[in-house]
């Protein structure tokens, strides 16, 4: 189909691919952790073997947000909290895509919390990367979902009274079927990480640490952190719902303290992804749907028999 | 009023079946030569709780409710009859047939369920019945039903004796109901609907003279609603890609949409939230695909924030706004236009949308097409507007009213090989919001993602050529320039074809009276109109379909036309008058408002009694439920 040559197109892919020219440099802070997503995603993608262009990275907002003005792909800046649905749509217009969204903690587990869960629910062939800092970045320092109880800042200047969200956990029980939790200062774990997200084939989603120099000073650097997978103190099947949650709920308390567990917490390859439930029903088309309108043989009028249930 | 016309009201509870047969009987009415009009009125409640449907036939044409009726089935409550519940019900019960006495005409018949129904509970009935010279008759529809088949068959039984009653034949009737019922209960209903015949004719004295008007159609007719013509609409112009969230009345498009677009090999998805709704449709167009979304005023307001999304990135979706009556969650069940400012303007920003309202289910057929092709065309998000009366409401169209030609044309979307002749920045990045404008009308072609060469970022920020954010003042200017420029440019489009406008217009070309409508009121309005004229006086109306771009020019030539103006609308501050006065910056002591919000449409009465008043220089409310709010200058 000549409209979408570049979908599954295969050749070697170059790392520098990714890699704008020149304009625009990044605009984070120095020493932010969002500089390692970037580099991460850029050495993971060509490993993955996916061109730019048949590339989707759909952000919310936040300095996180800005992660696809960086990286040379297609790109979808949406709005705080919607990168979820705007990419989950695109997926299932045209399942050639790689597709990508990606988000602050804020814009992932606060405002757009909802539609996180449903995505993990529906189990969407995407990968979703959520900065986590522990802090609104962009909005100067507010109290975020993942700050710790008693995290003091302006809008909550005696502490904050609450729990900070479970995200590993929230996204097991959401139905989420790669879980992994990564860290800025621990490149190589990240790379490997976000390739074996956007191959698995359903909802990948990672929590991926980030530090916030700027406004987030006491927070820990997530350094040293543990993975799971290397260390001996650590057994347990990650294929196993009932271990990962045990294993999860640790690594969320213990963060707490500190100390920072990062690795794959949970795989599940038997389940099928959403797109395959709809194909199977027969609700979604095995072609994509988005070729359809250069397909010059399509059969566009089968509307003929919409009014004979009215005659 | 048509001289010759049957207004059959059938009531009983929600849940009762009053939908499916009504619907069985107006498509009989159809097949047998007449033009047919229902209107629907439910409670906000699932089962039981009184509602009726309104069928209205005659051989001229039919676009409103009328004002009253002359036949009334009542079926009873059967879902009040818990004895358990008489504290939340009441008298329920007897409501079919209580609450409906209002508007029977004179000379009118009903025919009530004696199974269900006890008159003598209603105090005062033989008088009015008297008064009235109703004739009325009992029967025990219900144990008919329970003979021969299940209780809830008194709706045929019901359908059977309105037809002896009035002398039809039951032959397109029985056909209709060989069509839509499984065998094992078409036999029981047959029996029970020529048992429900038989009886009338042999055992009763007929004395009225109400019997079924005789027309015909020269072409084929269908029966649709509002809802039906938005949803083939899509389909016909290629949508197929639907995301939504259940909400009255914007459901039905919805329910209409997902039921067919699997066949059509689309795509739809019931998701979260009204949000996620909207963004997945501009998720799906901005992968190459025709979408839509929408909803009805609460969830609309969740959607003011994909919607300026939309706007600022350029992509083009179609939302429908099925209004009901608000504020909040308002009146779920009932008609208002209440929500125009809301669609206008909503979201941060400058507007810059499309807006159509159309009156009638045809042009809601037609004027989602347009929706569809000004989104596309010019990568900007169009609102379908409907409210509860047109989405609900069935009324007959010629078959052929509907240009069926499917468009699958994306709009100004790049091949790859036009691709590479195209503006890239030194990264490589093709510039979709070059500050070129190829054809002068603010349209810069896009790329789909997948496609070579056609790298781009999007986003809701004001953005450069290649769509990174730029805050820069005079980029600033020229992409807000650009993008505003698609408004007029499409005001220049839908004017250029005089012939596809989508006004109407009813009433002589010269006259000394204006009545200016938007929506689902024009039917009300186009028979006050006839009436008007009828009686002597020189009246016609114009029906205000294009919203936004304003239609300027046919609207000042109409109000240039005539002395003075009636504004019908369904809202309490006059926001379409607010709109006009806004846009054409005029005519403001011209405009008189009619203004209705009790949660019940106009009837033709009306708006001649709101005329006529105004005429004579009086600013007294016409009726207990509409408002006259006089003319005040700009
Ligand atoms: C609807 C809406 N509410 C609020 C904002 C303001 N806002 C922008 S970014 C942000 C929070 C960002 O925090 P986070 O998502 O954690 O991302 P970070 O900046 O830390 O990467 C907020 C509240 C907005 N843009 N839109
Ligand atoms: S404010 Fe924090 S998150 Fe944002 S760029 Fe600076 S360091 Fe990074």
């Amino acid at each position: 189909m000549s409209a979408f040559n570049a979908i599954g197109e295969e050749r070697e892919i170059d790392r520098e691919e990714f890699t704008p020219g020149i304009e625009p440099q990044p605009t984070w802070c120095p020493g932010c952790g969002d500089f390692g997503v970037l580099k991460a995603l850029k050495q993971a993608l060509p490993e993955v073997g996916r061109t730019p262009e048949e590339t989707l990275l759909c952000t919310g907002i936040g300095c996180s947000g800005k992660l696809n003005s960086y990286l040379d792909s297609y790109g979808f800046h949406t709005i705080h909290g919607r990168s979820l649905p705007v990419a989950r749509a695109a997926k299932l217009a045209n399942p050639g895509l790689e597709v990508i969204a990606a988000g602050g903690d804020g814009d992932g587990y606060g405002i757009g919390g909802n539609h996180f869960m449903h995505t993990a629910r529906e189990n969407h062939d995407m990968t979703y990367i959520v900065f986590n800092n522990e802090i609104f970045g962009l909005t100067k320092g507010q109290t975020s979902p993942t700050s710790p109880k008693g995290h003091k800042s302006k809008t909550q200047p005696s502490g904050s009274a609450k729990d900070p969200i479970r995200p590993l956990s929230l996204s097991l029980t959401s139905g989420a079927s790669y879980i992994a939790r990564t860290a800025a200062v621990n490149p190589n774990q990240a790379k490997e990480i976000l390739k074996e997200a956007m191959e698995h084939d359903g909802f990948a989603h990672v929590d991926f640490l980030t530090q916030c120099p700027t406004w987030n000073k006491d927070a820990k650097q997530y350094v040293p952190y543990i993975d799971v997978q290397e260390s001996e103190d650590y057994d347990f099947d990650i294929n196993d719902r009932g271990e990962a949650q045990d294993m999860m709920y640790e690594a969320e308390n213990v963060l707490k303290d500190g100390t920072v567990l990062t690795g794959r917490f949970y795989v599940d390859d038997e389940r099928p992804s959403y797109q395959e439930e709809k194909q199977s029903l027969g609700e979604m088309p095995e072609e994509p749907l988005a070729e359809r309108y250069f397909d010059d043989d399509y059969e566009w009028e089968r509307s003929y028999d919409l009014l004979d249930r009215h005659k | 009023m048509a001289d010759n016309e049957l207004i059959w009201r059938i009531a009983g509870g929600s849940g009762d079946g009053i939908d499916s047969t009504s619907q069985n009987f107006a498509k009989a009415l159809m097949r047998s030569g007449l033009n047919v009009f229902t209107h629907r009125h439910y409670p906000s409640r699932i089962r039981g709780g009184h509602t009726y449907v309104e069928i209205r036939a005659s051989d001229e044409v039919v676009d409103s409710r009328g004002d009253g009726y002359n036949f009334l089935l009542a079926l009873g409550d059967s879902f009040a009859r818990n004895p358990k519940e008489d504290a939340y019900y009441g008298n329920e019960e007897v409501k079919p047939l209580s609450e409906n006495l209002d508007d029977l005409r004179e000379g009118g018949i009903i025919i009530y369920d004696s199974g269900l129904l006890d008159a003598s509970e209603i105090p005062d009935f033989e008088e009015r019945a008297e008064e009235n010279n109703w004739h009325v008759f009992d029967l025990d529809l219900r144990s008919m039903a329970r003979e021969h088949g299940r209780e809830v068959m008194r709706n045929t039984a019901g359908v059977g004796v309105t037809a002896a009653l009035l002398e039809m034949d039951l032959d397109e009737i029985e056909n209709l109901m060989e069509n839509a019922m499984p065998e094992k209960i078409l036999e029981p209903n047959l029996t029970i609907l020529h048992e429900a015949y038989d009886m009338m004719v042999e055992d009763y004295e007929f004395e009225h003279d109400l019997r079924i008007p005789t027309g015909e159609h020269d072409e084929e007719q269908v029966l649709i609603s509002g809802s039906n013509g938005v949803a083939y609409g899509a389909l016909d112009e290629g949508c197929r890609f639907i995301a939504g969230y259940p909400m009255t009345p914007w459901t039905d498009v919805f329910t209409i949409m997902s039921q067919h677009l699997p066949k059509f090999g689309g795509i739809s998805e019931q998701v979260e939230d009204e949000i996620a709704a909207a963004a997945l449709a501009l998720g799906a167009s901005h992968a190459g695909v025709k979408a839509m979304s929408g909803s009805s005023g609460g969830g609309f307001a969740l959607m003011s924030e994909p919607l300026g999304l939309a706007e600022m990135s350029e992509t083009p979706i179609v939302l429908v706004e099925a209004m009901r009556a608000g504020p909040s969650t308002g009146l779920p069940t009932k008609p208002e236009q209440g929500d125009l400012e809301h669609i206008l303007y909503s979201s941060q920003g400058d507007s810059c949308r499309v807006v159509f309202a159309p009156g009638t289910p045809q042009e809601a057929y037609e004027q989602t097409r347009k929706a569809f092709e000004m989104a596309y065309n010019y990568q900007i998000p169009a609102i379908v507007v409907i409210d509860q009366k047109l989405s609900g409401e069935n009324q007959n169209v010629p078959a052929s009213a509907f240009d069926r030609d499917p468009n699958p044309s994306l709009g100004p979307t790049l091949t790859e090989e036009q691709l590479e002749d195209a503006p890239h920045d030194p990264t490589g990045k093709f510039q979709r919001f070059s500050h070129d404008d190829p054809n002068d009308d603010g349209v810069r072609p896009r790329s789909l993602p997948g496609q070579k060469g056609g790298r781009f970022l999007v986003t809701g920020n004001e953005h450069n050529e290649s769509g990174h954010i730029e805050e820069d003042p005079d980029n600033r200017i020229t992409q807000m320039d650009l993008r505003m420029k698609k408004l007029e440019s499409i005001r220049e489009d839908l004017d250029s074809d005089p012939e596809t406008s989508s006004q109407t217009y009813f009433g002589p070309d010269e006259a000394d009276y204006g009545i200016v409508t938007w929506g689902s009121s024009q039917g009300a309005v186009r028979e006050a109109v006839e009436r008007l004229n009828d009686q002597g006086h020189s009246v016609k109306a114009i029906g205000v379909s294009d919203l936004m771009p304003f239609a300027e020019t046919e609207v000042t030539e109409f109000l240039e036309s005539v002395d003075e103006a009636l504004v019908v609308e369904m809202n309490a501050t006059a926001q379409f008058r607010g709109l006009t006065q806004r846009e054409l910056g005029q005519f403001g002591e011209k405009l008189t408002s009619l203004l209705k919000y009790d949660g019940n449409p106009f009837e033709p009465a009306e708006v001649v009694e709101g005329f006529e008043i105004q005429i004579a220089g009086n600013e007294e409310a016409p009726t207990a439920n509409t408002r006259l709010e006089p003319a005040v200058s700009d």
